[in-house]
């Protein structure tokens, strides 16, 4: 009797961990959520897109409205995405490194975008530029479209994806301090040696990381977009407003032919993240997302 | 180079971490600034450093004033508390950084850098390591990394914050030893700071005694160790113990025992008296200050007594080790070395 109870102690390997049972139920309960919630859509997407054959998915792929969607988001992308990484580094470095009044109150606005319903973000952008409003017209005599077009899309966009790149990199610089920035200065470099040769490599993982969520979701955003663009066909609508488009017509396998490219960046951003991750883990501030 | 630190105050968010602080650093010397934490060494070395401004007060390097400069102009070598080795670079790399960043026309040529920065690592005793990487080193390697790192500038200052801070003891005492070496060898004027009094009386030339942001006494070893100008001192330096004691005509009596003659200004009323455990001599029962034994612990090669004289008064006292004594025992004794303070 003695003995078995021992014995059956000693197995509990740690105060904290469960009965072999309990472990396979939460174990089998993850999976079929993740199989249900995850794997069946992304499934589901690719078997729809390639229902009609190979040819009627490229096809669908490159059609002329398609095209113009599939430019339109890289072409925001490629706008948004450098000037956040410019923003964030910014915005992060003043918080890691510099003490100053009000630094409390920007880590919050810096969040505020994650707290936002992304349509609210869009309406504040037509309330700001629409034809009521002062900016608005002010900007059309000039000659300058903001709503439905693309300068409103790109602001709604950095807008929804302000927070990754600072949030990737404000833990990591503080916690980093800046006792090799001072050795940089102590030995004679100046401010942008101290960058270009110090900070930038001491965050250049986490700095990649932030950058690539950052990228995945700009391409995928949807509803700030979509207040603020119009969807004016072949013109201000990216890849995910086509594919609603495309759905709401009844056009099941083009909407799911676009679908699988959005599909894809977000595996392939998956399979960098983790890469990332499992390999400078230590380089990338833990805690976030 | 000398360093003349005159009047310097520094405020944090209006917390004075620096009083009223002057010190003189002469060219060529290995001074070193010691005190508990928080006394403001860090403080006085980073704004010798330029990596802080002064709130008042002024700094001059040489006979110019340098309160102005900004680090790079100041032209020191930093060795920081926890290395800040660039971790993305080798050791090699690390230690050319500060030739690699100056401005072409004063930068060295490529080859050139290279030779010095094995040169230096030939000094600190790193040859062979210049490609690993900062985190494929030991604590003392680093250390000597982000000495050669300071030294490749050749700085007209070298300042170490608690260079061996994060070392094991014998380790410590190895770069210790080092330190002085490479010191005498290349001459840089050097400040260090440390908390080990041990480390600051074996290794430097003089001392700067700190204290809750004021300098308390400037001095060579001997000096601080023999002649402490500050009670704060006394007790801060070496092991001492303190007793009440009257001044009659000049005259030291504890209750009823004289001790000596006072030599200094003070000669009547209450003071305090410091002396170190091995300046007392062991003198017939009666004839000196009496206590019976509290406790005893063994220090190095002798057995260190605390006594307890009465009245909640505990001296510590020397003995040789072989010397016998009995739990509780009476011993008397005269101190043989001392010093008075008013009883403030
Ligand atoms: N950046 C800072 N902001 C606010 N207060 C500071 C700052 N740096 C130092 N202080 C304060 O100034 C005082 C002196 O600090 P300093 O770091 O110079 O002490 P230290 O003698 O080096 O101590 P230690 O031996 O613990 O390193 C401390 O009370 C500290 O809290
Ligand atoms: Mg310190």
């Amino acid at each position: 009797m003695a003995t078995k109870l021992t014995a059956r102690r000693r197995r509990k390997a740690s105060p904290t961990s469960e009965s072999p049972l309990v472990q396979g139920l939460l174990i089998a309960l993850s999976l079929l959520f993740m199989g249900v919630i995850l794997l069946l859509p992304l499934y589901a997407v690719f078997h729809e897109a390639l229902s009609k054959g190979i040819g009627s998915y490229f096809a669908a792929l490159l059609e002329p409205d398609a095209q113009s969607a599939i430019r339109l988001t890289l072409l925001v992308a490629a706008i948004a995405v450098p000037l956040n990484l410019i923003f964030g580094l910014a915005a992060s470095w003043a918080i890691a490194k510099f003490e100053f009044k009000g630094k409390a109150f920007l880590i919050t606005l810096i969040d505020l975008p994650f707290s936002v319903s992304p349509v609210i973000s869009g309406l504040v952008y037509v309330l700001l530029f629409g034809a009521g409003s002062v900016l608005g017209p002010f900007l059309k005599s000039y000659g300058i479209e903001v709503l439905f077009a693309l300068p409103g899309i790109v602001l709604a966009t950095i807008f929804v994806t302000f927070p990754f790149v600072a949030r990737e990199l404000i833990p990591l610089m503080q916690d980093q301090g800046s006792g090799d920035e001072e050795a940089a200065l102590s030995l004679g470099a100046n401010g942008w040696q101290t960058f270009f040769r110090v900070t930038l490599p001491n965050i250049k993982w986490g700095l990649l990381y932030g950058v690539l969520l950052c990228n995945a979701r700009a391409m995928g955003e949807f509803g700030a977009v979509a207040v603020v663009s119009g969807k004016i066909r072949g013109q201000t609508t990216t890849i995910p407003l086509q594919v609603e488009m495309l759905y709401n017509e009844y056009n099941a396998t083009a909407a799911f032919a676009l679908a699988s490219l959005l599909a894809l960046l977000a595996l392939v951003t998956l399979v960098l993240k983790s890469a990332l991750e499992w390999r400078f883990s230590a380089e990338i501030a833990a805690g976030n997302h | 180079m000398d360093v003349r630190v005159t009047n310097v105050r520094k405020e944090f968010d209006r917390f004075p971490a620096l009083h009223d602080v002057s010190l003189d650093i002469h060219s060529g010397e290995l001074i070193a600034l010691l005190g508990p934490s928080g006394s403001g060494k860090t403080t006085l070395l980073r704004l010798i450093a330029g990596l802080e401004m002064p709130t008042t007060g002024r700094i001059f390097f040489g006979d110019t004033d340098a309160s102005e400069w900004t680090v790079q102009q100041r032209n020191i070598g930093f060795v920081f508390q926890h290395y800040a080795l660039f971790r993305h670079m080798t050791i090699l790399e690390n230690v050319s950084f500060g030739l690699k960043v100056r401005p072409r026309s004063t930068r060295p040529p490529a080859g050139e850098i290279r030779r010095r920065a094995l040169e230096l690592l030939d000094l600190v005793q790193l040859s062979g390591l210049e490609k690993r990487y900062p985190n494929q080193l030991s604590g003392g390697q680093r250390q000597r990394v982000a000495l050669a790192r300071a030294l490749a500038i050749e700085p007209a200052v070298l300042l170490l914050d608690e260079p061996f801070g994060a070392l094991d003891a014998q380790v410590r005492r190895e770069l210790r030893k080092w330190l002085r070496e490479i010191h005498d060898r290349t001459g840089h004027t050097t400040v260090f700071v440390t908390h080990d009094q041990e480390e600051a009386l074996e290794l430097s030339d003089r001392l700067c005694v700190m204290s809750q942001g004021h300098v308390e006494q400037v001095g060579t070893p001997d000096t601080i160790y023999d002649q402490p100008s500050s009670p704060f001192v006394f007790g801060f330096i070496g092991e001492s113990s303190q007793l009440p004691v009257t001044l009659v005509d000049g005259e030291i009596r504890h209750g009823n025992t004289a001790i000596g003659q006072s030599s200094g200004p003070l000669t009547a009323g209450p003071a305090r008296l410091f002396f170190r455990p091995h300046d007392v001599d062991i003198v017939e029962p009666g004839a000196g200050l009496t206590g019976t034994v509290h406790s005893s612990r063994r220090v190095g090669g002798t057995r260190r007594v605390e006594l307890d004289l009465g009245a909640g008064q505990l001296a510590e006292i020397d003995l040789p080790f072989d010397q016998a004594f009995s739990q509780s025992a009476a011993i008397s004794f005269r101190p043989r070395r001392w010093q008075l303070f008013s009883a403030g």
